[in-house]
């Protein structure tokens, strides 16, 4: 048993997207003011629309099409393990675009995606709510950087010393 | 007869007389200056936190209206702490060397109704630009408000060198929109 076609796609481009977002979220947020750093913002921004985008269709995917089960062996703990890391994974999907969005709001720098679709301000313009709303991405963030580095450890545990099928039916030619 | 009805007339002008008196006591809480700027086709708003003025308009007489606004550009209001203090610096206003902006009225047009339209000189950063500022005005009791807006080209005033010349990130034209309450002695 394996993925369907569409479902790789969508894990492989986001895991992409989210690689990409993550980098440039904790490099650009340091950088001194210039036209780059807004340059960057806006990139970061539409980015994260995106990934936002492909997560509810991937919501619809998983909903409409069961994925593959767990290697039958596989101890009760350690597929509730992988259940609830997967549900934390998606949880994070939803929770940080949304968080970015409305810290945008709160700034004031309402949220244009490509500069031309203008996303409606959920917030008013408010500065305490603006830094709480930081804090939140950030940490948001900062616990997606972990749960994703037990993801990719567990699917190279899986490969490596298990030796089941868990990594390589995700696999584009699989 | 004629003469008890005339009498009548100028009795009731009175009132409207002193009340058509001129407003010049800018009530500086209750007035503001704000702008917007386009940055990468998003709209951002920001204001300022001090200005002075000087105001004189009789609607009897709105042609003799004059007046003057000197705005504290230190005290700009960008949104983000590190925004203030980008916009103080050289490439934008440098506040150091410039640190006002003066705004000083010319021919006062009455449009219409409570419509008019002032033409004035803008100075900023050293650089003096004629700008046309149509403005309402509404008045209630002896208080009396302008609202209005207008456009001026950040280019025009040098404001945004070097790497912010370019009009890709931050736009070229803002639109400054005020709100002065003055009221009348």
């Amino acid at each position: 048993m394996t993925y369907t076609k569409t479902a790789k796609a969508l894990h492989w481009l986001m895991a992409i997207l989210i690689f990409g977002l993550l980098a440039l979220g904790f490099y650009m947020h340091d950088l001194p003011l210039s036209p780059q750093k807004l340059q960057l913002y806006s990139w970061h921004k539409w980015a994260g629309v995106t990934a936002f985008l492909l997560v509810l269709f991937r919501l619809v995917w998983r909903a409409t099409h069961t994925p593959p089960a767990l290697p039958a062996g596989m101890p009760k703990l350690m597929q509730f393990a992988a259940h609830a890391g997967h549900v934390l994974l998606y949880a994070l999907m939803l929770a940080i675009p949304l968080s970015g969005w409305l810290m945008s709001s709160a700034k004031g720098f309402q949220t244009v995606y490509f500069g031309v679709l203008p996303i409606p301000d959920l917030l008013a313009k408010n500065k305490e709510l603006g830094d709480l709303l930081q804090t939140v991405h950030m940490s948001l963030n900062l616990l997606f950087a972990i749960v994703i580095a037990g993801h990719i450890g567990a699917a190279l545990k899986h490969h490596f010393i298990d030796k089941d099928d868990i990594l390589t039916r995700m696999l584009p030619r699989h | 007869m004629k003469r008890f009805a005339l009498t009548l007339t100028l009795l009731a002008a009175l009132p409207f007389a002193a009340q058509a008196a001129e407003f010049n006591q800018v009530q500086a809480d209750k007035s503001s200056i704000a702008f917007v700027y386009k940055q990468m086709g998003v709209a951002v708003d920001g204001k300022f936190r001090k200005f002075s003025s000087q105001l004189s308009f009789d609607p009897a007489k709105p042609t003799a209206a004059k007046a003057t606004f000197d705005v504290d550009l230190a005290s700009v209001d960008t949104g983000a702490p590190e925004g203030d203090e980008e916009v103080a610096g050289k490439p934008w206003f440098n506040t150091k060397a410039f640190p006002t902006a003066q705004f000083v009225s010319g021919p006062v047009k009455a449009l219409g109704g409570n419509r008019y339209e002032v033409a004035g000189k803008l100075t900023i950063k050293g650089k003096t630009q004629d700008v046309i500022v149509p403005a309402t005005f509404t008045a209630q009791g002896n208080t009396g408000v302008f609202d209005g807006a207008f456009t001026i080209r950040r280019a025009d005033f040098s404001i945004g060198e070097g790497a912010w010349a370019k009009f890709d990130i931050v736009a070229n034209d803002v639109q400054i929109k005020f709100r002065i309450t003055a009221t009348s002695k």
